[in-house]
């Protein structure tokens, strides 16, 4: 008997422990009156406000596909339709302008003592192809550069657009590929110049003095005045510059985001424009700007006079030192023509 | 002619992946690209919401907008499709596009990411018409068949809505009504600057 006691009163306990369960479960489960299912939901506008961007979890390999929504790439493109055709329009423009206008009132600045007919070395072989390498790889970046701000405005009216597609293509790929001897030529100009072109005193005075280009003055200088030491450093900071943001832009996403990657195409972009406005001032003072400049970076030799009126300091030390002296007036190689 | 718009209603959204495989599949898109996606934000979290997310065929497309060699052009029906035969996969659209959509196929060394990929509404592209080289390229046009895009034609709990803008707003805001609430068109603000008021 005593077994089946323990067996009811089991039973008894199990049936009044369920009876207290299900009890308890109607008044947890109760619900109130008003649901609403979406009171703790994202929100987009919340998001967007907080982020900038909605961002969840996706489930492929691609993580820039889990954002999914950015507003801020029309930002982007706002800068690159209009901010940067602007800044490239007035630098570059306006560059052309000025020396257009300065051209015509100065005309080339010519050797006011004329040529002497005898030279020096300025700039030895190597100097010379690294400053024409960089030089051609500046070119055609530049041009196939501009070609992507303002390709579609300038040129696509004019050809067809398969052809202008072609054509930017192949231009895609010389931007690519010739920023390599590009970079080279940064760093070697960087250390090949460097020496000759740490400011110094004689820099002040010189600018002070209106550099002989604004006047007619001729102040003395060494190897380099303190415009082209500008031009030196323009080019070495502006050209790391342009290389670092274009190896940015030429490995996309590796270690960078969508924002990154726009951030480094208004680096880019901006001291592009500057950069190619200011090396056209420099090509205009190289060539039709002043007599005898060109032969500086041509054949490497200049006239003394030349140099005399704008190196003086560079030809006393030339003079001086161990290279070869420059024949007497009487003994000149050159015979008069 | 109907302005064509994507909306997905994400209270529906059950995170079943089907529109990413339907899509895939329809237009045999290469591997590594997916044309639509659905993310889920908020993971795990009281709230939590899953977005399926493609072009969303933007008015004024910023893509369009920057492409440097203007290899998008804009349908009739509203849809922005692209040219492959143009496209230099130069890779801006992506930086400008808000939701992500331009993909390329080549990861993208020294410029060479290959041509872009994107959702093309199941509208193919420039040449309208289903042939073998443009399927290749842009998959099928199904709208030229009269079908709307595969992804929301399939997708089981009707989340994903496409078709005229007006009619798929209309739908959405009554479902809204009767249910009583919703968490929006997502990424219309942003697409079409204007948003469903209900």
């Amino acid at each position: 008997m005593a077994p089946l006691f323990t067996r009811v009163r089991l039973v008894f306990g199990a049936l009044a422990l369920f009876a207290l369960v299900f009890a308890a479960v109607p008044a947890g489960a109760q619900q109130p009156n008003s649901v609403n299912p979406t009171a703790d939901s994202v929100n987009e506008k919340q998001l967007l406000q907080e982020f900038g961007k909605v961002r969840g979890r996706g489930s492929i390999p691609d993580t820039k596909s889990f954002t999914i929504v950015r507003p801020a790439g029309r930002d982007w493109r706002h800068f690159h339709e209009v901010t940067l055709r602007w800044i490239g329009a007035i630098a570059i423009l306006g560059m052309v302008v000025l020396l257009v206008v300065f051209y015509l009132a100065r005309g080339m600045v010519r050797i006011e003592s004329g040529r002497s007919g005898r030279t020096i070395m300025r700039f030895n072989g190597i100097e010379r192809f690294v400053h024409w390498m960089t030089a051609t790889c500046f070119i055609v970046l530049a041009i196939t550069g501009l070609n992507i701000t303002f390709g579609k405005v300038l040129l696509l009216p004019l050809m067809s657009p398969q052809a202008f597609s072609d054509w930017s293509e192949w231009a895609k790929y010389a931007h690519n590929f010739l920023s390599f001897p590009f970079t080279l030529g940064v760093v070697l100009i960087f250390f090949m110049w460097l020496a000759g072109n740490i400011p110094n005193w004689v820099d002040w005075e010189w600018l002070k003095r209106g550099g002989g280009i604004v006047g007619h003055d001729h102040p003395p200088a060494y190897k380099f005045n303190a415009g082209q030491k500008a031009i030196y450093w323009i080019q070495v900071i502006a050209g790391t510059a342009m290389v670092i943001s274009g190896y940015v832009l030429i490995f996309p996403f590796y270690g960078t985001d969508v924002a990154n990657m726009e951030a480094a195409q208004v680096v880019h972009g901006i001291i592009a424009m500057l950069f190619i406005a200011i090396m056209i001032a420099h090509i205009y003072i190289g060539t039709i700007g002043m007599e005898g400049a060109f032969e500086a970076m041509g054949t490497g030799e200049v006239d003394v006079n030349w140099a005399k009126e704008h190196h003086s300091l560079w030809l006393e030390k030339e003079l001086a030192g161990d290279r070869k002296a420059p024949p007497p007036q009487g003994a000149a190689a050159t015979p008069a023509e | 002619m109907a302005r064509m718009k994507f909306l997905c209603d994400a209270d529906r959204c059950i995170e079943c992946n089907a529109c990413v495989t339907a899509c895939k599949n329809e237009h045999e898109v290469p591997w590594g690209i997916n044309r639509r996606r659905v993310v889920t934000i908020n993971d795990g979290k009281p709230g939590e919401r899953s977005v399926s997310m493609a072009c969303m065929h933007c008015t004024d497309a910023p893509c369009a907008a920057v492409c440097p060699v203007s290899c998008f052009f804009t349908t009739a029906d509203s849809v922005v499709l692209h040219s492959k035969d143009l496209c230099i996969g130069c890779g801006y659209c992506f930086y400008a596009c808000p939701f992500g959509a331009p993909q390329y196929p080549r990861v993208g060394n020294f410029g060479s990411r290959g041509k872009m990929d994107k959702c093309t509404y199941c509208a193919g592209g420039p040449e309208a018409e289903n042939t073998a080289a443009n399927y290749a390229k842009y998959g099928t046009d199904r709208l030229i068949e009269g079908k709307l895009p595969l992804c929301a034609e399939m997708c089981s709990t009707k989340s994903l809505l496409a078709g005229d803008g007006e009619i798929i707003a209309q739908i959405y805001k009554e479902r809204v009504m009767k249910r009583g609430y919703g968490s929006g068109a997502w990424g219309w603000q942003t697409a079409y600057r204007e948003t469903i008021a209900v």
